[in-house]
């Protein structure tokens, strides 16, 4: 026991205790990230909205997994996907300025950028980040939907795993939609430090190009059809899809065109994340 | 009273005809040539004179153009992660998000600086403690005063424990008192946590109370790079004050063989000697001059960098 009356100043002491390398100062920063994209680690206000997202999406999941146990289908692991498509919009709207327009806003930069972290970690981190969190908006209902018709399944064990077969090129749609919408909101989103502006310019990326489809679509040309769905990332996604389905009706017809919607996407994906780089090449050398 | 014996006389940041030109011709620093010891350093000069050019160059943030810079004996280009776990960076500008608490915000830091997670929480606190932020820690960060955010910005750059803090101007913003806090607590890193400091400032006036030893520079240029004390010791002089009869006395003194200056109603005499005094108050006496002051005046370090200056400018 210490005498009464001792103040006792420990002073300061020096750090002896291991420094770990970027690795782990990029999954610091990952982590940091997909808290942050639902709230946690944040005011009670900012879990609001993406909880009220997730909620939805949970509770229409639960809806369909009830339904299904009764014999009636009301979505498929695809449909439920396409039906999600516009909060998942309003999704990353929200949560893509939280992650790389804040930390502009606030001129945390330079303090980033000071220590072990690259620009490409802290691009690869917020990604990784936001397509983890938009394939959790998707997947964990797709799961829920999973686990409702694999417990009331009447063929055993066959049934389950042909359920489950069924979920994973689902699953496989989820990572598609995460992964453009992620990597195009947050390039929108990095161009500016104003939470409202980015999430405007965000929704208005996939708002204003839907209309482009429709044009295409009433011109007189059947490759002008076809090529339509390209205009837009929403019906982008949706024209890999039909292309991968084998033209499973989406209100689209991609013709022949099917491999167009998938290089544009590896394109957009991958022009989005060097833009992104660039930028942050840029940011991070100031 | 030292707790921790500091590395006195050893170099920390050593440059060799370092240049920067940005792109469009601005030269930000030009052919700087400078050893610097361990210690608190003021790094001074007006604005855009090249002091955060420089500090962004020891971080590894951009690359010289010529010449070459060693921090701890590393290349700051080379071994980036090397020099950045040694080296706490607080910048000038804001850089604290609003809505975290300052210890949440430190512990993040640290966890990017490469501490594991418990020890970057603990040294979250630490760092926050000895910077003097106690309770208030657990509130968010946009409601601080100036003050305490110039604190938070201190405890991020010392939350890994680096051996030189990089400090850009870390007294803007702040009224008189929080200035002296702030510098306080700087000389406080310097000498009581054994961590070098490099000062940034504009004002010379608030650092050489502080610092070891001072950089000067000037529109990219070295001005001046010693340690205060050379600065400083032999430049004492004797100031005296008579009510008239100035000119008198000044041809009486430098008959005596003393140098004798006037700064307006002022002569200024070197103290080369121990008589000094004494001739000084025999030529008064003599002269029978109504004398007012006879007292001893350090050079300010201020002063020396304006003679400097004129020498140069001649």
């Amino acid at each position: 026991m210490s005498e009464a009356g001792v103040i006792h100043d420990i002073g300061y002491q020096r750090y002896t205790g291991p420094r770990l390398g970027r690795a782990s100062v990029f999954t610091a920063m990952y982590v940091h990230g997909l808290r942050a994209a639902f709230g946690f680690g944040r005011s009670a206000k900012s879990k609001i909205f993406p909880w009220m997202v997730a909620g939805i999406a949970l509770l229409i999941a639960v809806i369909n997994a009830a339904l299904k146990s009764r014999g009636i289908t009301l979505f498929n692991y695809f449909q439920f996907v396409d039906t999600l498509a516009w909060l998942v919009i309003f999704f990353v709207a929200i949560v893509a300025p939280e992650l790389v327009s804040r930390d502009m806003r606030s001129g945390v930069l330079p303090l980033y950028f000071s220590r072990p972290l690259r620009a490409a970690d802290y691009v690869g981190a917020k990604v990784a980040a936001l397509v983890t969190a938009v394939f959790l908006l998707l997947g964990a209902p797709q799961l829920i939907m999973f686990l409702g018709a694999a417990f009331t399944t009447k063929t055993g064990m066959r049934g389950v795993w042909d359920e489950f077969l069924r979920l994973l090129p689902g699953w496989g749609y989820s990572l598609l939609w995460a992964f453009l919408f992620a990597s195009l909101s947050l390039l929108i989103a990095s161009l500016t430090g104003k939470r409202a502006f980015a999430a405007g310019g965000i929704v208005a990326a996939f708002l204003m190009t839907a209309p482009v489809v429709g044009v295409l679509n009433v011109l007189p040309s059947e490759t002008a059809h076809h090529l339509s769905g390209l205009a837009s990332p929403m019906s982008l996604v949706n024209g890999i899809q039909i292309w991968l389905r084998d033209g499973v009706d989406l209100g689209l017809d991609v013709g022949r065109f099917g491999p167009i919607y998938g290089i544009e996407w590896v394109c957009l994906v991958a022009a989005c994340l060097l833009l992104l780089l660039a930028r942050y090449r840029k940011v991070a050398s100031l | 009273m030292r707790l921790v014996p500091t590395l006195s006389g050893v170099t920390i940041i050593a440059t060799q005809a370092l240049t920067k030109t940005y792109g469009g011709g601005v030269t930000a620093l030009s052919d700087l040539t400078v050893d610097v010891d361990a210690g608190v350093i003021g790094l001074v000069g007006a604005n855009g004179a090249g002091k955060s050019t420089f500090i962004k160059i020891m971080l590894g943030l951009i690359a010289p153009s010529s010449g070459g810079v060693r921090v701890f004996d590393l290349d700051p280009v080379a071994e980036t992660d090397k020099v950045r776990a040694r080296v706490g960076y607080m910048p000038e500008n804001d850089c604290l998000p609003p809505d975290v608490s300052a210890a949440e915000f430190v512990t993040h830091m640290g966890r990017l600086s490469g501490l594991p997670k418990t020890a970057a929480r603990e040294r979250a606190s630490e760092a926050l403690r000895h910077v003097g932020l106690y309770e208030e820690r657990y509130r968010q960060i946009g409601g601080y005063s100036t003050g305490m955010k110039q604190r938070v910005k201190l405890a991020q750059a010392l939350v890994h424990d680096p051996d030189l803090l990089l400090l850009d101007e870390p007294t803007n913003g702040l009224d008189p008192a929080g200035r002296d806090a702030m510098l306080n607590l700087v000389q406080r890193i310097g000498n009581e946590f054994g961590i070098s400091v490099v000062v940034c400032s504009h004002l010379l006036g608030e650092v050489e109370r502080i610092c070891d030893s001072l950089i000067a520079i000037e529109g990219g240029h070295l001005l001046r790079a010693d340690r205060i004390s050379a600065m400083t010791a032999a430049s004492d002089v004797l100031v005296v004050e008579v009510s008239e009869g100035q000119d008198e006395l000044a041809a009486a003194l430098s008959e005596k063989n003393l140098r004798v200056s006037k700064d307006g109603r002022l002569l200024l005499v070197p103290l080369d000697s121990e008589t000094a005094y004494d001739q000084i108050l025999q030529a008064v006496a003599d002269l029978d001059l109504p004398l007012h002051r006879l007292d001893q005046r350090r050079h300010r370090v201020a002063e020396l960098f304006t003679t400097k200056k004129e020498t140069a400018d001649v």
